[in-house]
């Protein structure tokens, strides 16, 4: 064994090795995201916030604070009140058909066939192929005189020509078709999202459930339920938000109409914001998502920090 | 005997069940595939049969809809906004991504989950204040003005998935690197990079397929038809005063539809592991 | 080549003291064994000696270099990972070949060294596989190559043998001690398994709760512990420890025998209720208690099985047993070592 000379103490070079300490390359690595979401994102939606209580408009730009009278004269408006209620109805209307017809679908295709693949690849079309162009086919599908369903319903003497509907044409009917077009649109991402769950419980803690004497619905309700909560909670978030601001069905589909039946929060802030102009109302109309998107923040919080445990 | 003829109507229900499934969510594609080979007269004639063809099946629409239509130009712009968004996508992405998960402590996970909760920020709440910042920066009308902005829903999504792969990762193989002389960015680039390439793949698919699918953005952004992508074109150009050209809109949804519905089927298990962040485990 | 030593390392996760103040001097060409429980702080002491890990406080010399702010790259030490961290997508040359790659060493050169690396450690038909075609054994031996390949200042090993299966272990252990020696080179082994400690350590330093409790030879660490800790981590069945006095008395299994196998008179007896037998072939375990002093305190006794007959040693019955006072051991109150009580 070699005894040890007292070290040479060299002084420590403080720069030349900055990028090899893991704190400062992180953050360098991590900036250009969070400048773009920053800028893009987080300024954005502070100027969202000052619009609202703005008198801004594309013809007078002018950044004058008038505080809440915006929200004030929106909230008297009727159209408004019923574009609010639309809006929920709409998009509680479509995720709880696209929920059932979710959990149904997923059922089925949990069970291994011949052609299954082929069947979940079209399965998956609503979701995959863009809203838009979807919606232009319904669109089609439902037109007030070529409409395929209308052309059916009669062939088989359920309707006669005369009193065939028109779908987008009748207040009702037209919330009933973009309730329907939305749930058609989203029920395929409910399917993979539960199946995702499903396949994700280990096949031990069913077995041994089913040792433990549970019959199929205990099972269902008391384990697979539970456990696939997160994920199912994770998938239904989505589906909020995305349903809740949603411009492109009704856009498409329906302008709206007839006579604001259709109205919902994204397109009436589309219209008063974009194409009137009047920039400061429609950021107002904007920001009366912003309740229901921080309840679904928290719960998104909460169902992503349950996977730590 | 009984058995055998109840396994038989219980195998019935399951595949009439599944064929139920598959027409509603496949007719409208259906629908838009048989409209788009219809000639005109067969189309529009209340007495024909629509599910089949009544006259000789025709590619005129097609033909229109290269020929007479901007809808070849619509699928170049949505090709080049595609590729620029992809290429500030992967830029921004996969160094953040990285950086996230190898954070240690929570600041890395809280970091992380604050740039996937922009994600959930809805064009619909920001498309007022952006369409000022795009007018402002001259690009209103532009399809660059779609560049700019489709990469603040890409990039965190694709930072979001990036950041569960890495994680993934055994952080030995950096390590080893590291002390086998590279610097931390030398292991990045020697190391992990090259080991995750299917999961940049996989960005680079989404964000395209995002791109795609994308709407409000495009609506709000762009009035002039020469700038517009392919699924704006499609659904708001195709009509003339209050005419529908059907035809050719359901020709062009069907070509735009193609080629997104193919990605989604190869990549869609990646998508949900991404999407819901691994809330099971 | 170069010896390492290290002043004073503290190291805090948040809020978790990993590393508790620990010196150690690693001369050059040792074989040093860190020793202790999972969670002990010795991985992270290693990653601090060779810098993937930054120390909170304290001061890391090698070769008379203070490398506190040097990254490893710099440092020129080698480690080799508990899965070895192959490059899954280099072949088993170009694993090897990676350390001299970065540091620019011309090709000839790393073909050459690459090739003595591989025929030292038997793996030169492996050169062109990857690292997924090889077995755990082959694997641990690329991991071993490319850690050697371009002659480390040191050379650091975390639970390296912990992927291996038991008979592949004995082998193992064998190789890299060997190439150690053959190599000359200063090494850091941490381990939590006595046996890879005493069999391969030059020295071995034990540490709990961040903190170096002992650091000695093999038979230091064994024959005269430095306190509780250290008397009762190494050795299987571990020292039997008993109250007394307000300290502790300690004598190892194999040293407490029937009173009629100790030759001499210079010997402490006690009186001893055996409870339980095992029998494991080259000795028998025999476990019981000792009559006045705390029952709950198990007492246990490595016996010779050619020596004892299992009639002689009955569970339930009282037996004279006895330790040679030389082989006692005291502790104090706190657990240290004490020279008598």
């Amino acid at each position: 064994m070699v005894s040890i000379a007292e070290p040479v103490v060299k002084p420590a070079p403080r720069y030349r090795f900055l990028l090899d300490r893991r704190d400062v390359l992180g953050g360098v690595l991590v900036a250009p995201a969070i400048l773009y979401v920053l800028l893009l994102v987080g300024l954005p939606f502070l100027l969202a916030v000052y619009y609202s209580v703005s008198a801004y408009t594309i013809y007078d730009p002018s950044w004058r604070f008038v505080g809440l009278s915006n929200f004030r004269q929106i909230v008297q408006n009727p159209v408004f009140q019923d574009t609010l209620a639309n809006t929920f109805l709409f998009t509680f209307g479509s995720q709880f058909l696209g929920l059932v017809l979710g959990k149904f679908g997923a059922l089925l295709l949990l069970r291994q066939f011949p052609g299954r693949k082929i069947v979940r690849a079209l399965i998956i079309l609503p979701w995959a192929v863009p809203i838009a162009l979807a919606t232009v086919a319904w669109e089609w599908m439902f037109d007030s005189l070529y409409s395929v369903i209308n052309w059916s319903l009669i062939s088989l003497g359920v309707i006669t020509r005369s009193d065939a509907p028109n779908w987008l044409g009748n207040p009702h009917l037209a919330m009933l078709c973009v309730i329907v077009v939305n749930a058609w649109r989203f029920f395929p991402f409910a399917i993979v999202i539960f199946l995702a769950g499903m396949t994700s419980i280990p096949q031990d803690v069913i077995d041994a459930a089913t040792v433990d004497g549970a019959g199929f619905w205990r099972r269902n309700y008391q384990i697979v339920l539970p456990m696939i909560l997160p994920i199912v909670a994770v998938g239904l978030i989505f589906g909020i938000v995305f349903t809740f601001t949603d411009l492109s069905v009704v856009f498409l589909l329906t302008k709206g109409g007839p006579v604001n039946a259709t109205s919902v929060l994204g397109f009436e802030g589309f219209q008063v914001g974009i194409v009137s102009g009047d920039v400061s109302h429609g950021a107002a109309i904007s920001l009366f998502m912003l309740p229901v998107l921080f309840f679904v923040v928290i719960g998104m919080l909460h169902f992503i920090r349950r996977r730590e445990i | 005997m009984r058995r055998a003829v109840l396994n038989a109507a219980s195998d019935g229900a399951f595949y009439g069940a599944v064929a139920i499934f598959v027409v509603l969510t496949a007719f409208p594609f259906y629908w838009m595939l048989i409209t788009s080979l219809k000639s005109n007269p067969d189309l529009y004639n209340v007495a024909n049969t629509p599910f089949w063809f009544n006259e000789t099946p025709t590619l005129e629409h097609f033909r229109y809809l290269f020929e007479q239509t901007l809808f070849a130009r619509w699928l170049l712009n949505s090709l080049i906004i595609g590729l620029c968004v992809v290429a500030i996508t992967l830029a921004a992405a996969v160094p953040a991504g990285y950086s996230l998960a190898r954070m240690t402590g929570r600041n890395g996970e809280a970091l992380g989950i604050g740039i996937f909760l922009t994600y959930l920020v809805p064009p619909t709440l920001l498309f007022l204040p952006l369409s000022r910042v795009v007018a402002s920066l001259g690009l209103q009308n532009s399809m660059w003005s779609l560049v700019l902005v489709y990469p603040t829903f890409t990039i965190p999504f694709c930072t979001w998935l990036l950041m569960g792969f890495f994680k993934a990762m055994p952080v030995e193989i950096e390590e080893a690197a590291i002390v086998d002389g590279c610097s931390l960015f030398g292991a990045f680039v020697r190391m992990v990079l090259p080991l995750s390439i299917p999961a940049i793949l996989t960005v680079v698919i989404f964000t395209f397929t995002l791109t795609l699918q994308e709407f409000v953005y495009a609506l709000t952004f762009i009035s002039t038809s020469a700038q517009k992508p392919v699924t704006l074109g499609v659904a708001t150009d195709l009509v003339r005063g209050d005419i529908f050209f059907w035809g050719e809109i359901m020709a062009g949804a069907l070509i735009a539809s193609i080629p997104v519905a193919i990605a989604y089927n190869l990549f869609l298990d990646r998508f949900i592991s991404g999407i819901t962040g691994g809330a099971v485990k | 080549m170069a010896p390492v030593t290290a002043r004073n390392i503290f190291k805090k996760f948040d809020d978790v003291l990993a590393v508790n103040g620990m010196s150690l001097t690693v001369p050059d060409g040792e074989f040093m064994v860190l020793l202790g429980p999972s969670g002990c702080g010795k991985t992270t002491f290693l990653r601090i000696v060779c810098g993937l890990e930054r120390q909170t406080s304290g001061d890391l010399i090698i070769g008379g270099n203070l490398v506190n702010d040097i990254p490893p790259r710099a440092r020129g030490v080698a480690m080799m990972f508990q899965s070895y961290g192959l490059y899954p997508h280099y072949t088993v040359r170009n694993n090897i070949a990676f350390p001299l790659k970065t540091q620019h060493v011309s090709r000839g050169e790393i073909d050459k060294k690459v090739n003595w690396a591989a025929s030292l450690l038997g793996i030169s038909h492996l050169l062109d596989r990857r690292p997924r075609q090889l077995s755990g054994g082959e694997r641990q031996r690329v991991a071993l190559a490319r850690a050697l390949v371009r002659e480390p200042t040191a050379l650091l090993l975390d639970e390296p043998l912990s992927n291996l299966d038991a008979k592949m272990r004995a082998s193992a252990r064998q190789d890299i001690r060997q190439f150690q020696q053959r190599v000359g080179i200063t090494t850091i082994y941490v381990t939590h398994d006595q046996v890879e400690a005493m069999g391969m350590g030059d020295r071995i330093a034990v540490i709990d709760h961040g903190r170096i409790r002992q650091v000695g030879t093999p038979v230091e660490i064994y024959e005269d512990p430095a306190d509780r800790f250290v008397a009762t981590f190494v050795g299987t069945p571990p020292m039997n420890l008993v109250a007394r006095n307000g300290g502790y008395l300690g004598f190892r299994p194999e040293n407490f025998l029937p009173k009629e196998m100790i030759n001499g008179s210079d010997a402490a007896e006690f009186s001893f209720r055996v409870d339980r037998s095992e029998y494991l072939g080259s000795e028998r375990i025999v476990y019981g208690v000792l009559d006045g002093f705390n029952p709950a305190e198990v007492i246990a006794a490595k016996l010779p099985p050619a020596h004892v007959a299992e009639e002689s040693i009955r569970p339930g019955e009282w037996h004279r047993f006895a330790v040679r006072r030389g082989a006692l051991r005291y502790f104090d109150a706190n657990g240290k070592r004490a020279m008598s009580h």
